[in-house]
Parts: structure tokens; sequence; C-alpha cells
């Protein structure tokens, strides 16, 4: 059983880690780092099998971000897993840092590069091919944005996933309906993100993607559906979620806050969500 | 004749039986690169994801990831152009094991036209960090890279072309990355080739030698990274260097001979290839006639210069 009211304290942890990082930096992605942030942290401090002391363990649980711009949201999970010092967040995509703007095998725990969008799906579906050809348990967990969905390649890759029938892959939509120059509506919209993936041939899971009992319990299905079938989790969320002056807004999709900002922030995350 | 292509495939049907962490990822290309026998004995290694060439090489980044080694082919022009972005961003950027192949590779593609026939394949591979581009000129020369590959970790590019292929090597003959192979001595030019235009540079030097031009001809096989202690002996040798490619004569072989000689022995260096200009539908024979590739035409070009 998940401890629900640890998982959320450390969901508060890995938000104020990527505040503070993002203030420190003044620079990287808030907004969709702050959205993810629940689903991190049940996925790295509940559901997946890792071993922060042995990162190229071969049975583990993989994880992709392919929304790679998240990338702060990760950093404060692995570091607050073991993978690396706490401290070498304050240098987040500095010159000297392996903490790059987005996710590369150069830091400890990630398995594969992101960023350019649309592309983590496919090289999820590649290692849970790898992992059914070479008769390993390990569940892959890929994380792409809803803008993302605008990108054709995670359609070529939905496809592959369900012709070979990746029960062991599990998508996770971080729908934060918010995209780097306004909603999703007003980019390209995305439509019922759930019908789209369930019309090619995945089994959908539907949650509020904030709500820790239904995280975890959407990551326990996922992994037990038994259907043969590769899982998507509609994982409904708020960009920026937690601060309240952030929240929903396209600005704060890749913006630094100032000093004053930050203060605020600081305080409104250290209260906890409603 | 066997056209490299299916050299390519034959040798990893073997390399299969050889090594259990082989996977091939394909997109409709099965028959074109002669791997239905991989298909049919290592079904759970053969991954096939239609047409769909940028699922593919992530597909094979995510395999690479796991500890496999991936080859994964289509069409030159899909292989470095629609598929570029994860091929630099997923393979190259973290060095995965994934050998990237461009089957009807230039004017050679023929009947298909321009939108099919990679004139620039090779100026793209070579920009990337971290890749190695092979571009070998027969059947056996073909299986010995294909298995150096395999053999070699990191990401590669090895191109060849639709036709068939003459042999100019023994089956244990050896090759390396950045290497090349001598094949005729000569004085007073160098033709340094690659690809199909290898065996049309031995062809053109039976013409010039009748014509009095004693040239010198090198298979330049590896192209990234290059021989220069070829180039450097061709300068030393002979007075002028000829770099001969079916592909764009930027970035290319000649570019990367001429970014050689112009740093290190400056050198006259003139480059044949295609003029940079796109292809068009013909017979490869009429297209290497018009676009100025064949061993008539070759050897017309370099009587040129050298008479200069």
């Amino acid at each position: 059983m998940p401890d629900v009211s640890k998982l959320k304290e450390t969901a508060k942890q890995l938000r104020l880690d990527v505040l503070d990082m993002i203030y420190k930096a003044q620079t990287g992605h808030i907004g969709g780092s702050l959205s993810a942030a629940d689903m991190v942290a049940a996925l790295y401090f509940y559901k997946m099998k890792h071993d922060p002391k042995n990162p190229a363990w071969e049975d583990r649980d993989r994880f992709v971000l392919s929304k790679g711009h998240a990338a702060p949201v990760l950093y404060s999970a692995l570091a607050r897993s073991g993978y690396f010092e706490l401290s070498e967040l304050d240098r987040l995509r500095q010159v000297d840092s392996h903490l790059q703007g987005a996710p590369s095998p150069k830091t400890p725990g990630v398995d594969m590069s992101a960023g350019p969008l649309g592309q983590g799906l496919s090289a999820a579906v590649g290692m849970a091919l790898a992992a059914k050809a070479t008769n390993k348990n390990y569940n892959v967990y890929c994380m792409i944005g809803d803008g993302e969905m605008q990108e054709g390649q995670i359609w070529e890759a939905a496809m592959t996933a369900a012709k070979y029938k990746l029960e062991n892959l599990i998508l996770i939509l971080d729908r934060n309906k918010v995209q780097m120059s306004g909603t999703n509506d007003e980019m390209m919209p995305i439509g019922d993100p759930g019908e789209k993936f369930e019309s090619f041939g995945f089994h959908i899971i539907r949650i509020d993607g904030h709500c820790m009992e239904q995280v975890t319990a959407a990551l326990d299905e996922a992994t037990e559906t038994g259907c043969g079938k590769p899982v998507a989790i509609i994982s409904e969320t708020v960009k920026s979620k937690g601060i309240s002056f952030m929240e929903g807004l396209a600005e704060w999709h890749g913006k630094a806050p100032n000093k004053g900002q930050y203060e605020i922030a600081r305080a409104e995350l250290e209260r906890g969500l409603e | 004749m066997v056209a490299n292509r299916f050299a390519y495939g034959e040798e990893l049907h073997k390399l299969f039986g050889e090594n259990e962490k082989l996977f091939v990822v394909d997109a409709d290309c099965i028959g074109g690169l002669n791997c239905k026998a991989i298909e049919r004995d290592y079904p759970e290694r053969f991954i096939e994801c239609g047409i769909s060439e940028q699922d593919q090489y992530s597909i094979a980044a995510g395999l690479a990831s796991c500890g496999m080694t991936v080859f994964a082919a289509t069409f030159a022009v899909f292989t470095t152009m629609r598929a570029l972005d994860q091929i630099r961003n997923q393979i190259c950027y973290n060095g995965f094991d994934v050998k990237c192949i461009g089957t009807h590779s230039g004017l050679e593609t023929g009947f298909d036209g321009g939108t099919h026939q990679s004139v620039e394949d090779i100026a793209i591979m070579r920009a990337l960090p971290n890749m190695r581009v092979l571009a070998p000129s027969t059947p056996n020369m073909t299986r010995k890279l294909t298995r150096l590959m395999a053999d070699t970790y990191g990401p590669f590019y090895m191109r060849f072309g639709r036709e068939g292929n003459v042999e100019l090597y023994d089956e244990n003959e050896q090759f390396h990355i950045g290497g090349s192979r001598l094949l005729r001595e000569g004085k007073d030019v160098s033709l340094l080739a690659c690809g199909r235009m290898t065996e049309y540079s031995l062809q053109a030097a039976e013409l010039l030698y009748k014509e009095g031009i004693d040239a010198r001809v090198v298979d330049m096989y590896s192209i990234k990274p290059v021989d220069t202690e070829a180039i450097k002996a061709a300068m030393e040798q002979t007075s002028l260097i000829f770099t001969i490619e079916d592909h764009n004569i930027i970035g290319g072989l000649g570019g990367a001979v001429c970014e050689y000689t112009a740093e290190a022995c400056p050198a006259r260096v003139v480059r044949i290839g295609i003029d940079d200009k796109f292809g068009r539908s013909g017979s490869a024979k009429d297209l290497y006639e018009k676009y100025g590739l064949n061993p008539v035409r070759i050897a017309e070009k370099v009587k040129r210069a050298f008479s200069k």
C-alpha cells in the first residue's frame, strides 16, 4: 500500500526543489515541472523498481521523460533518491554540471535523452521491446506533454506499441492543457486524448494527476491490467500547480521568477497543496 | 553481380547467429535490404515499424539504451533526412550503438527520381558529432564493414546504392575504420573514390592510361574518419588529386579530403560528383552519363584538369 501522506510530502519537496533550482539558475521550465511533480514523486518513491546505488541494474524499470523540458522535477527526484548529491541541483544548466537543460544520460539515473518533443514514446517502445526479447519483466514509463501530442511521431509510436502488445509500456500524459505560447486549444486542439489513445489500442486510465490516491492507484492498475495492451494514464493536471499566480498560464512555461515572486511562491509551496 | 545492399542483409543474418544482442528495426524495406531471413529466423529481434522512419530510429535508440546493438536501414534520403532529428538527438548525442544504414543512395536510385536520390546524405551524417561514415564499394567490403560495425561500439552511417556491384576484393581482405585501399598505382594523378565510383574510377584510369595519364586509384571507403595518410600520400606521389563520388561535391568525400588538404598539405583537389543539383528520373546508366559520372566522363574531366 502506498504511504500517500508521505508521498504528498515528497511531491511538495520536489516542487520546492524545482522552484529553488530555477530561481537560482534564472533559467528552466517551471510550469511543466510542477504539473508533473505528483506523478514523478509516485513513480520514483512508490512504483518504480530502481536502485540508486546501481543505476545500470538490468532489471530496473525505465522512465523516459519525453517532455524533457520538465527536467528539473526529474533531477530533484533523482537527487532525493540518492543518484547524486542534492547540492548538484544548485548547478542546473551550468557549464560544469551534468544537469543539462533537457535530460541526458550524462546524469546518473537517466536512460534516455529528451528535449526535442515527440521522440520519447518511440524510445520507450524500444525499451519495452528489449524487455520482451530478453525475457525481462521490467516496466517502461514514459511521460509526454499534451502539447507534445501535436508531434506526429507520437502516433507512429502508439501504433507500434499496440502492434507489439506492449503491456509493459505505461504512457503518462501530463494533461496540463497549456503549452509554450498558449493553451492547447489556442495552438492546436488535441481533442480527447483518452479517446485518441484508446482508438490506437491502449488501455486508458483517467485520473486527477494531483490526487496522490488516484495517481498511485492508476500506476498499480497500469501494471496489472492483464489485457495485453499498452496503457495510457490520462493525468489531468494544472500547469505550475501549487503556485497560484503561475497556475494555468503559458507565460510561466519557461520563465524564472524574480526575487519577490520567488518568495511568494516558496511560501505557497511550503503551505502545500489544498 | 550482387548488390551491396544484398550482401549487407546476408552478412547481418550470419551475425545474428553469432550475437544475440543484435536487433533489426525495419521500416518496410525488408526485401530491399535482404532481411527476410532475419525476420524468419529471429522474429523476436526483428522489429517492423512500418513506414515510420522517425519511430524506427527512436526505437533503435531505446533498444540500444538497454544494451542492444541495432541495425536500422531504409532509403538513404529517409535515414538521413526524415530521421535526422532522431539520429542526432537520441543516437549520436548519447553515443548509442546504432548502425544507421542508407540504401539506394545517390543517382543510382534511378527511375524513382530526385526525391529519392540522396545527394547530400554523407554531408549531413558527417557533420554529426560521434557519427562515423562508411561507403563500401563492393559486396565483400560491405560484408566486412557490416561485421566491423557490429563489433565496434557506437553510431555509424553506412551508405550504398541500388544496383549490382562488381567484386574487387578477396573475401579475406581486411578493412578498418579510418582506412582506405590502394587499388592502382600511378604517378600522375590520384583518384580518390568511394562506393560505385571506385569501380568507375578504375575504368577511368584504364582510359586515361591509353591517353598517357597514369592514374593512382584509392578506395576511400571510410569517409569519417577519413584516411589522412592516404590523402597525404596522394599529395606527395602525384601532382593532382581528384575526389569522385555519387554525391554532391559539397560536404561529402570531396569535402572531407579538401578539409584535410587545406590545413595539412595544401594541394590542388578537383571534386568530381553531383554539381550541387538534384537528380531526376532515368536509368542509372543514363543519369551517370547526364551528370558526368561514368568512366568516360570521369576520364574526360581528369584529362581536362590535368592538362591545365
